[in-house]
């Protein structure tokens, strides 16, 4: 098991023959990830990095049956891409494009509500199943196997949490970035449910920002269904309001929206907040020991 | 990107809301020319002279004044051009005002009551739509209404598929207490205002107050506009409207490097890839006894030429005791982000403050070895426990 990506998944990339297409689908191919073919527009009948090309995403899933598409395509183009993928049936959409216009994910994200279909990201680094699937952009040699569920609004936080996880003796099942804009496919509550039903997963690590109300929707969950232990850290305690902070998303509006505000929160639910990104993955193998130990 | 006033104000002019008449002004011969201009074309008596700063709470600072002749409009707008303004939204050095909005006067006598109302139309993350807030409470600081009246903050959320419709439209006037012309005026300004909204990729509008005129017009006196970076692409009219004079230099600066930087007050400058990375060591540098300077996010190419304009950045903050570099290389490899560090620490000469260098990931051994060997000042670390470590020493 292990969610979202596996081994048998087929996966085509929107955006293919692009430089961050092509950079980043060769990376994953040379993890093992299974891409079967590819879309760029116009670029139908050829052949990339030794798979097809297809002009849409549907005449991609007809040809080669793939039910996972990564996104490489530009802002202007990329939620257009994601509602192409969605018509078409593709059942897991995941969109690394940073910069989208907010009014353009409003639609697409409102389009995607009736289709049977999860969409991770956009700005966002991926998902990644250690030893079957590589969905995304980040560093795979870092994620070994194992038993830990990773879920991050941040990419190079998320490779942090993972090589901490690694070096305190665990390793990952799956890690979902879900990206930090306002407007995402997947929520924290979202993916933290869907780690939380997969039996390889023992331990969740959800790292969450300022800004939104999406880790505490999470942690109001995780109250009644903790069936695991979950370890939290929220970036940006020192962030100050009304600043964004890199992430589209991240930026404090109101009292709810702080770190502080979210840690206590989460706390409240059950969750093992940790106030330093240094002591995610220690924290992690203490609470799995204590748990172990009873 | 956030816009002044007045610009706000053209732009909703353009999709057909009914504003405040004004002539922006950088002079107070200029503002003499606009008020008689304004009092020609819209038949006004008074004017309001504004001062244009990104910030709210101007009419607190002294910023907004009435004048009721030229003499006056003279005097004030002496008065507030090149004014260092403070307001609550300023801090306390506040903000030099380079020009104003000579503005009509809305508030004129007549059959009815002016009154205000507060309208904002902004995203609601939570439920991935756009909603109109809006109150009866014209004028206050909204966070303070929300505050100590809730009940009457009322919100129309508008469906993405169909977008804003007339019952919703009535529904917010009736809410206002609307009846006659002034009803049928709302019912045109929320249109024409979610309109602008739509057509201008903004991502907030505040429009405080919404007046009803003695005469029953719907007029925006004020407008504060941001429009989605992400979509400026498609605008590239209201992209000019940028006004970097506005902006802190040293983030200007950054922009052109294409960092993204933000500055803060602390002691600790930071250098990282990657928004929330940068966060999280924000937050371990306050947890070492430090004070993060900035943030900092030099995005997935941290090479020579990216971490010596990042140190150039840093160092232009007097308060800056210390530097905490920190990478996590995953595509971008450590010893390559270890070789720009020493190409930079070369270009820039000496570096006054101590160097903290946390590189982690690929090649990061290579990469310590690569630093260790260097002879530069700097410490360098792994672990991010071991950089904490060192910025405690650092700061003590």
């Amino acid at each position: 098991m292990s969610v979202l990506v596996n081994k048998d998944s087929k996966i085509i990339v929107q955006g293919f023959t692009g430089t961050e297409g092509t950079f980043h689908a060769e990376q994953m191919i040379s993890y093992g990830t299974n891409v079967v073919g590819g879309v760029t527009p116009g670029k139908g009948g050829q052949t990339h990095l030794n798979c097809p090309v297809f002009n849409t995403v549907a005449e991609a899933i007809k040809s080669t049956s793939a039910n996972v598409s990564i996104i490489f395509v530009p802002p202007a183009f990329a939620a257009d891409a994601i509602m192409e993928a969605a018509d078409a049936g593709i059942k897991v959409i995941v969109c690394i494009t940073e910069g989208i216009p907010v009014a353009d994910m409003v639609v697409a994200k409102d389009y995607l509500s009736d289709k049977k279909c999860t969409l991770v990201g956009p700005n966002c680094p991926g998902i990644i199943t250690p030893d079957e699937a590589k969905v995304g952009i980040m560093p795979g040699f870092i994620f070994k196997k194992g038993n830990i569920g990773v879920v991050s609004k941040s990419g190079t936080l998320t490779y942090e949490a993972a090589d901490q996880v690694v070096k305190s003796g665990l390793g990952i099942s799956t890690a979902i970035g879900i990206g930090g804009d306002p407007i995402i496919g997947t929520s924290t509550k979202q993916a933290v449910e869907l780690l939380m039903d997969d039996p390889e997963t023992e331990g969740i690590i959800m790292i969450g920002e300022i800004g939104g109300g999406m880790e505490a929707e999470a942690a109001r969950w995780l109250k009644d269904n903790m069936r695991k232990p979950v370890v939290g850290f929220i970036a940006g305690q020192t962030a100050p309001a009304g600043r964004r902070m890199g992430h589209a998303g991240a930026i404090v509006g109101g009292a709810e929206d702080t770190a502080a505000a979210k840690m206590k929160i989460m706390e409240e639910c059950g969750i093992h907040v940790v106030a330093s990104p240094a002591l995610i993955g220690e924290k992690m193998a203490e609470v799995l020991q204590t748990r172990a130990s009873i | 990107m956030n816009i002044h006033e007045y610009q706000g104000k053209e732009i909703l002019k353009s999709f057909g809301v009914k504003i405040q008449e004004g002539i922006v002004a950088n002079t107070p011969a200029e503002a003499v020319a606009a008020a008689k201009k304004l009092q020609e074309d819209t038949g006004t008596d008074w004017v309001v002279i504004k001062a244009q700063i990104h910030a709210g709470g101007r009419g607190k600072g002294g910023g907004v004044k009435l004048a009721k002749n030229l003499e006056e409009v003279e005097q004030r707008a002496t008065d507030i051009i090149g004014m260092q303004l403070i307001t609550p939204q300023t801090g306390a050095e506040g903000k030099k005002v380079s020009k104003v909005l000579v503005a009509q006067d809305v508030y004129y006598p007549g059959a009815n009551e002016p009154k205000e109302y507060y309208m904002g139309v902004l995203l609601d993350r939570t439920k991935q739509q756009n909603v109109i807030m809006y109150t009866t409470e014209g004028g206050m600081d909204i966070e303070e209404v929300a505050e100590t009246h809730p009940e009457k903050i009322h919100k129309e959320w508008i469906d993405p598929a169909i977008g804003l419709q007339g019952f919703q439209m009535r529904k917010i006037a009736f809410n206002l207490g609307l009846s006659g012309v002034a009803f049928k005026e709302m019912c045109k300004f929320v249109k024409s205002l979610y309109a602008a909204y739509i057509g201008s990729d903004a991502d907030m509008f505040e429009i405080n107050p919404v007046l009803k005129s003695s005469d029953d017009q719907i007029i925006a006196v004020d407008a504060k506009v941001n429009i989605d970076d992400n979509a400026l692409y498609r605008h590239k009219d209201y992209a000019a409207m940028r006004d970097e004079s506005e902006e802190d230099p040293t983030e200007v600066e950054a922009k052109k490097h294409n960092l993204n930087y933000v500055k803060l007050d602390g002691n600790v400058g930071c250098m990282v890839n990657g928004a929330g990375l940068a966060m999280a060591t924000m937050d371990i540098i306050k947890l070492s006894g430090g004070d993060p300077a900035n943030f900092l996010d030099v995005g997935g190419s941290a090479n020579a030429e990216t971490v010596e304009a990042g140190f150039r950045l840093i160092l232009k903050d007097p308060n800056v005791k210390a530097i905490l570099i920190n990478i996590f290389g995953g595509i971008v490899r450590c010893d390559r982000v270890a070789q720009g560090v020493v190409d930079a620490y070369k270009a820039l000469g000496t570096i006054p403050v101590p160097v903290i260098v946390r590189l982690q990931g690929t090649n990061a051994t290579e990469a310590k070895e690569l630093m260790d060997k260097s002879g530069l000042e700097v410490t360098s670390v792994i672990l991010l426990k071991e950089a904490a470590e060192a910025v405690e020493k650092a700061v003590s």
